[in-house]
């Protein structure tokens, strides 16, 4: 038997995908699985229901009165934009949740997200004007910048879709004067411009003062007639610097600036008009439609069924779990060609495809130690070599520490692998899935390593450290410690918190990190032609170095 | 070998071949290997041949009647019975057994020239192909893409629209490509005596009745007269001058009660009056008469038998030019509309042998008084409260529901009349024809009409068509197929639909399951009314009447309360079609349910519109569904904010094909869009729904909304009339313009109170269907909601 086996040169590929397939150890039956699937499902019950209460948007008057005039809620916005039948990848649908103290601030105050428009993947950036009148608050501007910010690392075209009175006034000293201030959208609408990347702008309520930029320097703009509105100042402060006594409409309506002023290029009668209009547009774009690189022909679902993620990953952080489930439920076909299997075992690596496009994933599997970082290393100036996107999966309490750890160069060693991860120009994607602590963080492509897309699961965990070890630190080194300072940090490791803050872009369903990163892979892959020639990914190369072994 | 052996004779079978009929007893007997090609071949997709036996058991027994009959054949019908030109050429070319006999001189038919258009083109080429005969056809230009002038080879243009009626340059069409004959269909010159009289002029064979005949049958008083002296029964009256009223007093009871006093004069029910008694006779004549001589300035009326629930009874009758005349049975054709039959169905239902005896002899007799050859129909009217029927006129032609008797009597009359033309004799006795009569067949007809717009001739593309399947027992006689106008010059009869069952009920069934099947779309038809007719109680027993769409208007105008998952399926097929294209390696394209916690972002609202009732008393209302893809192949969908259907596994088949897995049941629906028109058909019914154009897109384009009260134009037409001025003021009902379509008039009325603000078209001008014809002054201008959200 086994003479006949050796005998044959015949290397077929079912055996390479026999070795590459993950085999699951996970058993559905078993207490501890049901456990974590009833933990997981209590806390996706709870963001469900938040999020729910975020996509109404604004109190229900408001809504009311946003219909009375004939307006169309934000959401219904997009959805009439977007092509039918076609994902809208939301961002940070959390941003603004219990930040501001009193102050309810749903979605920001603005809903960003990637979505398709006649056969383009776009940025779509939407004023939400029945939340505080669409006014920007400092986490709206944060949010708006970290949209454009997307969009120009993936080259997609931005559509504004404006509906909103500018600038949130008492909170002006955090909105208006520092670099990532408003002044920064009009900045990156220029540089992105310059770029050949397309901007759009809808006007479907006021612009004003800063706010009349965003159309002024989009590329193409429509604005609704009896409804949107560009000034660089509003009747009240015309009268008040002039004298002058002018309605809106008259200041710096539709008609004026299509008729008269020229600021606007197409008048829309109203919002189902002004997105059609936009959707003509951007099929006028000539954007080159994608020719994937690399894409599989057919692609196999993951053999075991993502949903097993919530009864797989739990809510408890101290109990290690194998990555190897979680990556056999992510991947196509459940196949993982695993990349130094033996050696540093703390870190997984490996080659594997997700809805077609091949990546190279890391995922935490304990303790971040020498030769784990080493491996590290080693693998991301692989993908980047072979300009193969990076997929980081994050369960990291950080690098070991201790005498022997040290003596064995873990501060040299993490020094690889946050620099290896620092200048990979690959496209980079992270998900953390459990804790995201310390060091870790950084070697594990945290928000400063600049991912294009950070997601985290409902369980996550984000912080320096855990609330029970920076507890016990605070005592070992003698300060007085503040009696909450332990609810405190929980909170703030919370995902939410981190949501709310966009430290991520958004939490997600585990069992929808598939779907997600597809998306993400597709648009970073999609949207990256440059009109002179030469892909994103290929420019993505430029800071190459040499394959060398740690 | 056996199955093969019954699956070839299935095939021959079923074509009763008249010229053929020594050979049936060859093609059926089993020691008998000889093989001959079935004109079954020749067929096309429209048209299956005659039914025959439906079981092998049935097929022995045919056989056994044939070989039986074969003698009498020779005995009983002819002088001279010789075997046609056919027959000798089948058996010279594929039979070993033939044992010929010398041929008469009978004159030569190579070639025919089909002065018709349609089914009936199609038909009559058909089975002169199928023979061998060369079919020349005419078009005209409107016509120059349409079946009948692609179905030849050879094919005339004559020119304008009317040029089928044009006698010298069909006969100039017939001559120059060599023709011998003309084969006239119906309608047209079908009953003129003078094309049938300049065909003989010209050595062109005319396949019908002898001009004489023709010239007598058509003459109304004339026909009465010969028809009296025949002795058949005429319907009872006095015409005469003496206005005396105790003369028509007594006439009246001569004719017997009930009686109709009718204006001489006299037209559109004016001048006319029922009296059902002698006792209120003159007070009805009176009244009559002072109408009459008011309304026509002449009081002078007849009187005649008044029938308080007619049938139209008409029988096909067949003579030669050796006088021989069978009766091939015949058909009720009761169930009318606007004076044009939809139903016709043979035998006639409910119907004493006796009386169906007399009126066959009766109809014989009337055919040979005028020397009648070739094919005809005698209608009768019958009284269907005492059992008496009277002469009403004589069809000098094959009719359009002639295929009935085809079916009862498994012959192919055109054949029939090919054979007469040629000086044949009738191939079967009167015996013969009552022996093979079997079963039960109907006739529908499909119209391009509009039964709520009290059928109103419709016209346009045949976007979409799909026919039952043509069996034995189920056949379709159409003269256009998918993609083909219906023009508004001519007819808009689309097709006909024939059933066959061995009892009425039988043949009943057949026919709601084939209407069921039925699927067009383009234009109005009269499909979903005549399913309505076929299963109305009434008709189901078979107490047919000439007023029986009058009298039951209730039921069969009776709104349909059009199911939720009709709505669902019209807008799971807008939503889905419009969706991009699932592929795999595009996460977008399938992951449309939504991701994340703020997934389903994509509900798409839909808004429909959907007219119910007919004339004046339409109702329109919308309909709001949303629809939610939750996963790449599976919907939501809430109809009207109140049914909800969840995980809805949807896909289309094809463009118009949309099968859906409900969670209560799976449903196939074919939904076919023309612009803002949604047809459904589900279940084996049809609904109308309209996608709204939302306001906003009328104002985008710079549409002026057209206000509620604006007329439009129900259908292509000419304006012949305009009745009003602009800044006249009118009242609701006035007449504001007259129009004509289809060769019909029809007065567009005020639909409410207003002044006129513009009239927009002129006399004479063409206009399309739902353009404004008059518009009124509005009071304030006002804002239209928009309707639709978008999607």
């Amino acid at each position: 038997m086994i003479l006949r086996l050796t005998r044959s040169t015949q290397s077929y590929n079912d055996f390479e995908r026999a070795v590459s397939t993950i085999r699951s150890n996970v058993d559905t039956a078993s207490p501890d699985y049901k456990k974590n699937a009833a933990d997981m499902a209590e806390i996706t019950g709870t963001l469900r229901a938040l999020h729910e209460q975020i996509k109404l948007g604004g109190p229900e008057p408001h809504r009311q009165k946003h219909i009375q005039r004939k307006k169309m809620l934000p959401r219904d916005r997009i959805t009439a934009l977007l092509d039918s039948g076609s994902a809208f990848l939301e961002l940070s649908a959390m941003a603004g949740y219990q930040v501001y103290p009193g102050e309810d601030v749903p979605a920001g105050g603005i809903i960003t997200g990637i979505g398709r428009v006649s056969g383009v993947d776009c940025m779509i950036i939407a004023n939400d004007s029945t939340v505080k009148g669409g006014s920007y608050y400092p986490i709206t501007v944060k949010k708006h910048l970290r949209a454009q910010q997307i969009a120009m690392e993936n080259r997609l075209p931005c559509i504004y879709l404006v509906d909103s009175g500018g600038a949130n006034l008492p909170h002006q000293a955090d909105v208006f004067p520092d670099r990532d201030h408003f002044g920064r959208i009009f900045y990156n609408q220029a540089r992105m411009s310059s770029q050949g990347i397309p901007q759009l702008s809808v006007v479907m309520g006021p612009c004003t003062a800063g706010g009349a930029y965003v159309p002024s320097m989009s590329d193409e703009n429509i604005i609704v007639q009896n409804q949107g509105t560009i000034f660089l100042a509003g009747p009240p402060l015309v009268k008040a610097a002039t004298g002058e006594e002018v309605t809106a409409e008259e200041l710096g309506g539709g008609d004026l600036h299509s008729k008269t002023s020229g600021v606007t290029d197409y008048l829309a009668v109203n919002d189902a008009h002004a997105l059609v209009l936009a959707r003509r547009c951007v099929a006028n774009l000539n954007w080159p439609s994608s020719d994937l690189p690399d894409a599989a022909k057919e692609v196999k679902e993951p053999i075991y069924d993502p949903k097993e993620l919530d009864g797989i990953i739990g809510i408890n952080q101290r109990k290690q779990v194998d990555v190897h489930e979680i990556i056999a439920r992510i991947v196509d076909g459940s196949e993982f060609a695993e990349f130094k299997e033996n050696y540093g075992t703390t870190l997984v690596t490996g080659f594997a495809r997700i809805h077609g496009y091949r990546v190279g994933i890391l995922a935490n599997n304990g303790i971040l130690f020498s030769e784990a970082s080493l491996k590290g290393a080693h693998f991301i100036q692989l993908c980047t070599q072979r300009n193969i996107p990076l997929v980081f999966l994050q369960n990291i309490s950080g690098f070991m520490v201790g005498k022997d750890a040290e003596a064995g160069g873990i501060a040299k060693n993490g020094a690889k692998l946050v620099t290896a991860v620092a200048c990979a120009d690959v496209p980079k994607f992270t998900v953390v899935f459990g804790a995201s602590y310390g060091a870790g963080n950084y070697g594990m492509c945290g928000r400063a390593y600049s991912p294009r897309l950070l997601f985290m699961w409902p369980n996550a965990k984000i912080g320096v450290m855990g609330s029970e070890q920076l507890t016990s630190v605070m005592n070992i080194v003698g300060k007085a410690v503040d009696p909450n300072l332990r609810n405190r940090i929980d909170r703030e490791n919370e995902a939410t918190f981190s949501s709310a803050r966009l430290w991520d872009d958004g939490i997600i369903p585990p069992s929808e990190t598939r779907t997600v990163l597809g998306l993400g892979l597709r648009t970073a892959l999609s949207g990256g032609r440059k009109i002179e020639g030469g892909s994103r990914s290929e420019a993505g190369r430029e800071g190459r170095f040499g394959v060398f072994r740690m | 070998m056996f199955a093969e052996a019954s699956a070839a004779s299935t095939a021959l079978s079923s074509w009763t071949n008249l010229f053929g009929t020594p050979y049936h007893t060859v093609k059926h007997s089993p020691e008998c290997n000889e093989y001959y090609p079935s004109q079954e071949y020749a067929i096309s997709g429209w048209y299956r041949s005659n039914p025959g036996p439906v079981s092998m058991m049935q097929r022995q027994a045919t056989c056994e009647n044939t070989r039986k009959m074969i003698p009498q054949y020779y005995a009983r019908t002819l002088r001279r019975p010789p075997p046609s030109i056919f027959t000798l050429l089948l058996r010279s070319r594929y039979s070993s057994i033939s044992t010929s006999t010398p041929q008469p001189n009978y004159k030569p038919l190579t070639n025919i020239l089909i002065a018709n258009r349609g089914e009936i083109a199609l038909r009559v080429s058909r089975t002169a192909s199928a023979h061998g005969i060369r079919t020349t056809t005419v078009y005209t230009e409107p016509d120059r893409l349409a079946p009948h002038a692609l179905c030849t080879p050879h094919s005339v243009n004559i020119g304008p629209p009317s040029a089928y009626l044009d006698v010298e340059k069909i006969i100039k069409a017939a001559k120059d490509s060599s023709c011998d004959s003309v084969h006239p269909g119906y309608g047209f010159l079908s009953e003129n005596a003078k094309f049938a009289e300049r065909c003989e002029q010209e050595g062109l064979m005319f396949i019908g009745p002898p001009p004489s005949a023709i010239e007598k049958m058509g003459n109304k008083s004339e026909s009465k007269n010969i028809m009296i002296s025949a002795g058949v029964p005429c319907i009872p009256g006095y015409h005469g001058p003496n206005q005396d009223p105790q003369y028509l007093l007594s006439e009246a009871t001569k004719v017997g009660f009930p009686v109709l006093i009718k204006a001489v004069k006299g037209g559109g029910g004016k001048g006319m009056r029922i009296s059902e008694s002698p006792l209120n006779f003159l007070e009805q004549l009176a009244s009559a008469k002072s109408e009459a001589a008011s309304s026509f300035g002449d009081s002078t009326v007849l009187i005649e038998r008044y029938i308080t629930t007619p049938r139209h009874i008409e029988v096909q009758i067949f003579a030669d030019a050796h006088g021989n005349c069978v009766a091939l049975g015949e058909r009720d054709c009761s169930v009318q509309r606007r004076h044009q039959k939809i139903l016709e169905e043979s035998p006639a239902p409910n119907l004493d042998p006796k009386i169906r005896r007399d009126i066959l002899d009766k109809a014989r007799a009337a055919a040979l008084a005028v020397g009648y050859r070739g094919a005809g129909t005698v209608e009768f009217i019958f009284d269907n409260d005492t059992g008496e029927f009277f002469f009403m006129e004589m069809n000098t032609r094959l009719q359009v529901e002639h295929p009935v008797t085809e079916m009862v009597t498994e012959t192919d009359l055109v054949e029939w009349q090919l054979l007469v033309a040629r000086g044949e004799p009738l191939p079967w006795t009167q015996e013969q024809v009552e022996e093979k009569m079997n079963g039960w067949g109907f006739e529908a007809r499909i119209y391009a009409e509009n039964p709520d717009m009290n059928f109103i001739p419709d016209s346009g593309p045949l976007i979409h068509l799909k026919t039952p399947i043509p069996t034995d027992t189920v056949r379709i006689d159409a003269g256009f197929g998918q993609g083909d106008i219906i023009s508004s010059h001519y007819d808009p009869m689309i097709a006909k639909l024939i059933v066959k069952g061995p009892t009425r009920e039988a043949a009943l069934l057949k026919l709601r399951k084939a209407l069921e099947e039925y699927e067009v779309v383009g234009m109005s038809t009269n499909i979903e009314f005549l399913k309505k007719l076929a299963v109305h109680p009434a008709f189901v027993k078979g107490d047919v009447e000439t007023g029986f769409i009058q009298k039951y208007r209730e039921d069969l105008f009776q709104k349909v309360e059009t199911p939720s998952e009709v709505f669902a399926q019209a807008a799971l097929s807008v939503v889905v079609k419009q969706n991009i294209p699932q592929a795999y390696n595009d996460p977008f394209s399938f992951a449309g349910g939504g991701v994340g916690y703020t997934g389903g972002l994509q509900a798409h609202t839909v808004l429909f519109t959907e007219k119910k009732g007919c004339g004046d008393d339409i109702t329109t209302r919308d309909v709001e569904v949303v629809v939610t893809q939750t996963s790449p192949q599976s919907y939501d969908v809430v109809v009207d904010g109140k049914t909800t259907f969840n995980n809805i596994t949807t896909s289309l088949s094809s463009q118009t094909k949309i099968t859906s897995f409900y969670p209560h049941t799976r449903l196939d629906t074919t939904v076919v869009r023309v612009e803002d028109t949604l047809t459904v058909f589900q279940h084996g019914k049809k609904f109308t729904l309209t996608i709204p154009r939302p306001a906003w897109l009328d104002k985008a384009l710079g549409i002026k909304k057209i206000t509620e009260g604006s007329v439009l134009a129900p259908m292509p037409c000419k304006v012949l009339r305009v009745m009003v001025e602009e800044g006249e003021k009118v009242g609701k009902g006035d007449a504001l313009v007259v129009i004509e379509s289809m060769k019909m008039e029809t007065v567009i009325r005020s639909p409410r109170e207003g002044v006129v603000g513009r009239v927009v078209h002129g006399v004479g001008e063409m206009v399309k269907m739902r353009t404004t014809l008059v518009e009124f002054v509005e009071e304030a201008e006002v804002e239209g909601e928009d309707k639709a959200l978008p999607s």
